[in-house]
């Protein structure tokens, strides 16, 4: 006679909201399709407690021109198309990106300030040059990111894209504009669960209404304080299904951006030789870092290199598998 | 799951003879329950009574030992589910799987590689913790295979046979360490049972359901085998999550003895990627890994997720604050400032380092933060950074008064200036990686200047 086994189950009472970034030509936009991201009703891929209507979204980031400092790894693989946006936007959706997360730089190529006008210029390429649905994140420095993100916004009216970079101190110029022109905002805060719902309720007060909100818990790379990133997420995760409302927003994170700013995937040289081959390792610890915080919550994840993209996509393919 | 005063005061006596030194039965029952006395110092507690407690008391999760040569690898003992509601208490061993077949001089080739391998994380040593040393088809190929992987390494051995003769001779081969023995199935199990007893060593267990399982390792137990490792045999991403994450929870929320042990997983097995379903195993409830093969550019990023991982999250890892030298600076070397969280220590230190530049590097106390965190949190700012400057006599080694701030913290830079009147504040990036080059360019223009 085998033993009968009664398996714990969780009866959670809440869930995680759904968002929809782009919006198709019948919708007020011109995007070919649209991504919805969140909706889960139980803790990452344990079908067994809950719905999990989405897999999580896998974006690729761009910038609006060549970067100075990215690691010589990541100009090999990107090659010529670096040298514009609208290419560059090309080959990551060939890639097999769900959606694209455009950055602007601080300055242009000749080391002048960017400006509006090309901020304007480059997105109006990127949104021709694909079909997928778009984030337009500003520098990261508060003044510049409302001088650039406000005409953005106007610029691709209705086209539901994800703008920021929203945080404590910088938050109401860029919701407004997101407001005017239907847009979504990611809304940023650093590693810490209170301060994430706190920020989320700010930008609800303004009017903007939940279904365009994605937070951003922050995270670090492996081995440069991931821990910390990943039990906020499954934090935020646990209060969201046990029904705070205020943390039901689906979360983004940025794996690529961290992990490659990591000496471990940045450089080849003058490195230990026990860090192993540098290619093989460098894609390893992109792809790591982005696969453990998708365990711990994330609903849209950001990369940088489409071997990553592609390791994974079949990693989320087989987790929503329901058993 | 321990049991309360009240609970033990039913199995007790309940005479009240005072033998135990304790005035009545249930004062003996709180002192137990507050781990302030031992059963065995009431003389009456029957047999029945005795059994209970002990299972009462023992954890959800079994501890289960792998030994060699003073080097333990010790599994179980978990609490949580979430690695935030406490810790995650013992990082599951990672071994390297061997093939008999390779023959002996492979093996030699290969195991004393992976033995040697020693990579440093913030300060940390770590490698892979043994070997699993997988049989042919006859016990004297096992025993020369297990005799090769010794010989080239003193690393704990996981045994992989399905024949229980080939494991015994295996075992004769292993002896005076403690192996763990992989594996007893619905049909072989008595045969293994025998042989991990006389190794005195742990047994893994194989089935391909969790009801299956359990009732094997619940007709082991009562062979008189308790040192038991689960293998659910859930092989794929999304298998291995649901498995994994059932016999966690059954352990811990319904002290379901049968299947309270710590799990092997075999990655490598599925048809997957290995790394990534291995990041996932231990994240997610592995108690032993056993990977395919052996390359530093996997192995790498896998100990330091574990690491990372097993981090008690009430205890950030710090380092001093105080003021670090590094390559031997003079007066005329840039004084550099950051908080005491020692990963963000350890990755300017090994910047600067890497570069040649000397440097003074002043480390604040941030309470263990990182530089955004702590700033945000209010622990990196103005009044910590001049103080650490003043505390650590920064004044009394260099010969300027230049202080380079995180570029994650640039806002700083005027309160700073009040804060250390006399002092130029210099804005440096906002990553350690860029230190190098921001030195080499802006400290050669004040140099210069």
């Amino acid at each position: 006679m085998p033993t009968v086994v009664e398996i714990p189950r969780e009866k959670w009472t809440g869930r995680v909201r759904e968002v929809t970034l782009g919006a198709t030509t019948a919708q007020g936009g011109t995007r070919a399709k649209t991504v919805t991201v969140g909706g889960e009703g139980t803790l990452p891929f344990l079908h067994f407690d809950g719905a999990i209507p989405h897999p999580p979204a896998l974006a690729v980031e761009i910038k609006d021109r060549k970067p100075d400092d990215w690691s010589p790894l990541l100009y090999e693989v990107w090659g010529e198309a670096m040298d514009d946006p609208g290419d560059w936007a090309h080959a990551a959706e060939v890639a097999g990106a769900d959606l694209l997360i455009l950055t602007l730089s601080l300055t242009t190529a000749d080391g002048k300030p960017n400006t509006p006008e090309n901020a304007r210029a480059v997105v109006r390429k990127v949104l021709k040059a694909t079909g997928l649905p778009l984030a337009v994140l500003g520098p990261g420095q508060a003044e510049r990111d409302n001088e650039l993100i406000v005409p953005v916004a106007e610029e691709a009216k209705g086209e539901r894209l994800l703008i920021g970079v929203c945080e404590d101190k910088n938050y109401r110029t860029i919701v407004a504009a997101a407001m005017a022109n239907d847009h979504l905002v990611s809304s940023k805060t650093p590693m810490d669960v209170n301060l994430a719902k706190q920020l989320v309720i700010l930008i609800h007060d303004m009017g903007m209404p939940l279904e365009r909100i994605i937070m951003d818990p922050t995270t670090g790379a492996l081995g440069y304080g991931i821990e910390y990133g990943y039990s906020v997420m499954e934090r935020l995760r646990l209060a969201a299904l046990q029904g705070d409302s205020m943390t039901q927003q689906p979360m983004i994170v940025t794996p690529g951006e961290e992990a490659w700013k990591a000496k471990e995937s940045k450089v080849g040289e003058g490195v230990p030789e026990s860090w192993g081959d540098w290619k093989r390792r460098a894609l390893n610890w992109e792809t790591l870092t982005a696969s453990s915080l998708i365990h711990a919550g994330a609903d849209v994840v950001v990369l940088r290199h489409p071997e990553t993209l592609a390791r994974v996509k079949d990693m989320a393919a087989n987790l929503m598998k329901a058993r | 799951m321990a049991l309360t005063g009240l609970q033990i005061y039913k199995l007790l006596p309940q005479t009240n003879c005072k033998e135990c030194g304790q005035p009545t039965c249930l004062a003996f029952a709180m002192k137990l329950a507050a781990k302030q006395a031992e059963l065995k110092q009431c003389p009456y507690v029957t047999e029945q009574a005795k059994a209970q407690l002990e299972a009462a008391s023992a954890p959800p999760i079994r501890l289960v030992t792998v030994a060699s040569d003073g080097v333990k690898i010790e599994a179980g003992n978990e609490t949580v589910l979430f690695r935030h509601e406490k810790t995650f208490y013992h990082k599951p061993g990672l071994f390297i799987r061997v093939k008999a077949s390779d023959g002996v001089e492979a093996i030699k080739a290969q195991v004393s590689k992976a033995s040697a391998y020693v990579v440093d994380y913030v300060g940390i040593k770590l490698g892979v913790d043994g070997f699993a040393v997988e049989a042919p088809g006859d016990g004297a190929g096992f025993a020369a295979a297990i005799g090769a992987v010794r010989e080239a390494s003193r690393k704990p051995l996981i045994l992989i046979a399905r024949d229980p003769d080939v494991m015994a001779e295996g075992v004769k081969a292993a002896q005076g360490i403690t192996p763990l023995l992989y594996a007893a199935d619905e049909t072989n199990w008595p045969k293994m049972v025998e042989a991990a007893k006389s190794a005195r060593a742990p047994l893994a267990v194989r089935a391909e359901s969790l009801e299956i399982l359990a009732t094997l390792t619940a007709d082991i137990k009562k062979a008189g085998l308790e040192d038991l490792v689960l293998d659910p045999m859930a092989r794929g991403y999304g298998e291995s999550l649901t498995a994994l994450t059932q016999i966690r929870r059954l352990a811990l929320k319904k002290n379901f003895r049968a299947l309270g042990h710590p799990v092997i997983t075999f990655p490598g097995e599925a048809n997957a990627d290995e790394m990534v379903l291995a990041a996932q195993h231990i994240a997610k409830y592995a108690g032993f890994v056993v990977l395919e093969a052996f390359d530093p550019a996997t192995a790498y990023p896998l100990l330091v997720l574990r690491q990372n991982i097993f981090t008690d999250p009430q205890k950030p890892i710090q380092v001093q604050p105080g003021l670090y030298e590094i390559n031997s600076p003079n007066g005329d070397a840039p004084v550099m400032v950051t908080t005491n969280f020692s990963i963000t220590y350890f990755a300017v230190n090994n910047e600067v380092e890497g570069s040649g530049w000397p440097g003074w590097l002043v480390v604040a106390d941030a309470e263990g933060m990182s530089v955004l965190t702590a700033w945000a949190a209010g622990k990196f700012d103005a009044e910590r950074i001049a103080k650490a400057v003043k505390n650590f006599n920064v004044e009394g080694k260099a010969n300027h008064k230049r202080l380079i701030i995180p570029g994650q913290v640039a806002v700083l830079s005027g309160e700073l200036e009040e804060a250390l009147p006399g002092w130029e504040i210099m804005v440096g990036p906002k990553e350690a990686v860029d230190l190098p080059g921001y030195l080499k360019v802006m400290w050669k223009q004040k140099q210069g200047a």
